[in-house]
């Protein structure tokens, strides 16, 4: 008896799902997935900021598209690259996903960039600093990346610093992937703008004592301290480095900072500090009038990233809305056709590599002197164009170009 | 230039004096799981998260209420001491008579816990705690610069240490604690009320780790996780000391620190694991630790 309803349950239950996979499938529903680290060490940087900018992109962009509203989905991926992998799989069979933005994590980013080639589902990667998403073995023809990547990190920061006259450097690196390849891009174009290397030392992730690193790096006789860490390790690294006067002989570079490290170290630990970000809060009126809006709801000043997340989802909108299809290879298209002018970027394309082109922004933290308010923290140093920061096209090691 | 190991005899005097301030600071850590072990046998996990908890009492105190570092050296120990009084009441006395490990995993459920709710409402960035002023500026040593406010972790650290020692190893008070931990039920009928001792321990163990968070806040960024990076080098160091001395956990803690000073120079990669090598040898040669009773 029992059994009989329970089998009878069931049955209803997989036709009833069956029928919803096929409304799904014929519609043209836009479903965005954003997949990323809402309490991790991103967290933060994108996290349910991110969410709330793609709320406002949506809203911003009128709440639906092609005759259907659209659909958020969102989700954490703790940091690990089978919970996103599997997630954005999950999206896609039951749930009529047709674009996942964030990943905030290199190696998430690169599980999901593999699901994204499998189900045909275009992935804007956001937040993860990994060139190879675009330029290397992971892209894929469904693949953008936004914002930033460790060639226009260390573009940015190390032929800034070097070109302004410091040539000596030493490099505090985090021991893991992510540290030594920045290491190794930044040394590159140290290297090839006059400048020298004179030491590194690799640290291990989640050090609590910076102190005796940093004082291998002064007695090396460097100008410049190259920080190739990120997240807490940069912030206790720049922490000690100002305790123990090593900013005084030494000028502190990061290779990845962010609005939200700065804030929360303080002007008078931070400052002097250059590093290169996409964007920035309070450039011009359209960004303060973006961060207005933002503020009013987070209580925060977006950071470059969730500016980012806004962007994408306006870029992808209008191109679902151009090619009149969710189909993955027509918005495909589409995206690398389009002209990205927003409060984000000024003429920004998508490469035929994925990679997302668009103007890079060395920056200097202010003084507590100069500084007007609790979020008015960077001041220009330089601006780099896009094939500056990035790269030309012909040094792209995406696999797919090359057929 | 003199020479020791191909390295100036100045690079190893400065790296003496950090890893003396690290040491003397997992001394002070160690010391309150060493004391609630040995005296409660619960097998702390949570002490990191106390830690963390005491940094961020001192940074809500001085944000919020104005309440600046001195007075959040006394401040932020009391609230986490009430906070231990109350998680000791509520939950460790009714597992006292299991497996250690059932303490083990309810304190690491605490710990998670904490960690979780910090993060939701501080965020992960962390926040800063500034050197207080009659504090700021360095020593010149002739070797190195010493900052002010290292120098003063080394001597509030060791200080506690000795204070703590004193007390369970030579006063009667705590001939007390320690013989009702021998013996519960003997110490009971003598008039002492064993209960009470055990929740005001578990209290003076949080308060240390708090009072361990207020020294390190100046230092690091105050961030949710700064416990659980550290919580566990802590534990290796107790159990070097053997589990549950007092003296072992001072003694290893300003030692570990020192060698690992050293590792940072000689081989700067291995820092992070090398009081977990000294660890498993010390586990293999002497497994109740260097001072602890077989």
């Amino acid at each position: 008896m029992t059994f009989k309803k329970t089998a009878l349950a069931l049955g209803l239950a997989v036709s009833a799902s069956l029928f919803a996979l096929s409304a799904h499938a014929a519609s043209d529903k836009v479903v965005i997935g954003d997949i990323d680290d809402m309490s991790g060490p991103y967290a933060d940087v994108i996290g349910a900021g991110g969410v709330e900018a793609i709320k406002m992109a949506i809203a911003d962009f009128g709440g639906s598209v092609l005759g259907n509203p659209i659909e958020l989905l969102t989700t954490d991926h703790q940091n690990k690259p089978d919970i996103g992998a599997s997630k954005f799989r999950e999206w896609a069979d039951q749930s009529g996903l047709t674009m996942v933005l964030g990943g905030s994590n290199t190696g998430v980013s690169i599980a999901m960039s593999r699901v994204a080639l499998q189900k045909k589902i275009p992935f804007i990667a956001i937040g993860a600093a990994g060139a190879s998403l675009t330029t290397g073995p992971d892209c894929t023809p469904y693949s953008v990346h936004y914002a930033y990547n460790t060639t226009s990190l260390a573009n940015g920061t190390a032929s800034a610093i070097v070109k302004s006259g410091a040539k000596n450097w030493y490099f505090l690196t985090a021991d893991y992937a992510f540290g030594t390849q920045l290491q190794e891009a930044a040394t590159k174009v140290v290297t090839a703008n006059g400048g020298k290397v004179l030491g590194s030392v690799r640290v291990p992730l989640a050090t609590t004592d910076f102190s005796s690193f940093l004082l291998q790096a002064q007695g090396s006789g460097a100008q410049v301290l190259g920080l190739a860490n990120a997240g807490t390790d940069f912030t206790n690294s720049l922490k000690a480095a100002n305790e123990f006067g090593i900013t005084k002989t030494m000028k502190p570079a990061a290779l990845l900072a962010f609005l939200s490290d700065i804030h929360s170290l303080g002007l008078k630990t931070a400052q002097g500090l250059i590093f290169t970000t996409s964007w920035y809060w309070d450039q011009n009126d359209k960004t303060r009038e973006f961060s207005k809006r933002f503020f009013e709801k987070t209580k925060k000043e977006p950071g470059e990233n969730q500016a980012a997340v806004y962007s994408a989802t306006l870029t992808y909108l209008n191109a679902v809305k151009a090619a009149g299809t969710t189909d993955g290879d027509k918005v495909m298209a589409e995206l690398k056709k389009a002209k990205i002018n927003d409060m984000y970027t000024q003429d920004g394309y998508i490469r035929p590599d994925g990679l997302m082109m668009h103007s890079m922004f060395v920056m200097q933290v202010k003084t507590p002197a100069e500084s007007k308010g609790e979020w008015d923290l960077y001041k220009p140093f330089k601006t780099l164009t896009a094939e500056e920061a990035f790269g030309p096209l012909s040094e792209s090691a995406c696999p797919f170009l090359k057929k | 230039m003199t020479t020791i190991f191909g390295l100036p005899v100045s690079v190893i005097l400065g790296q003496l004096m950090l890893g003396l301030v690290n040491g003397s600071f997992y001394a002070l850590l160690s010391l309150g799981l060493a004391v609630i072990f040995g005296l409660l046998g619960v097998v702390n996990f949570a002490h990191g998260a106390m830690y963390m908890l005491g940094a961020y009492a001192a940074y809500i105190a001085l944000s919020v209420f104005g309440i600046n570092y001195w007075a959040g050296l006394i401040v932020a120990p009391l609230v986490l001491a009430i906070l231990g009084i109350i998680i000791e009441r509520l939950m460790l006395t009714r597992i006292y008579k299991l497996d250690q490990l059932y303490s083990f995993l309810l304190t690491f459920g605490l710990a998670l816990i904490a960690e979780g709710l910090m993060r939701q409402q501080f965020g992960s960035s962390g926040q800063s705690y500034p050197v207080p002023a009659a504090l700021q500026g360095v020593y010149n040593l002739g070797f190195m610069f010493l900052p002010v406010y290292r120098a003063w972790v080394i001597v509030a650290s060791l200080t506690i240490c000795f204070v703590t020692w004193f007390t369970i190893e030579r006063t009667s008070l705590g001939a007390t604690l320690r013989a009702a931990t021998e013996n519960a039920s003997l110490v009971q009928a003598f008039g002492v009320n064993v209960p009470v001792i055990v929740m005001l321990t578990y209290g003076a163990g949080t308060a240390l780790a708090a009072l361990a968070g207020v020294l390190a806040a100046p230092v690091v960024q105050v961030n949710a996780l700064m416990g659980s990076s550290i919580v566990i080098v802590v534990f290796a160091v107790v159990v070097i000391g053997g589990m549950g001395s007092i003296l072992g956990s001072i003694v290893s803690g300003v030692g570990l620190g020192l060698i690992e000073g050293f590792t940072k120079v000689l081989y700067p990669e291995a820092s992070n694991i090398v009081v977990f090598v000294i660890m498993a040898l010390v586990l293999i040669w002497r497994p109740q630790g260097l001072f602890g009773k077989s």
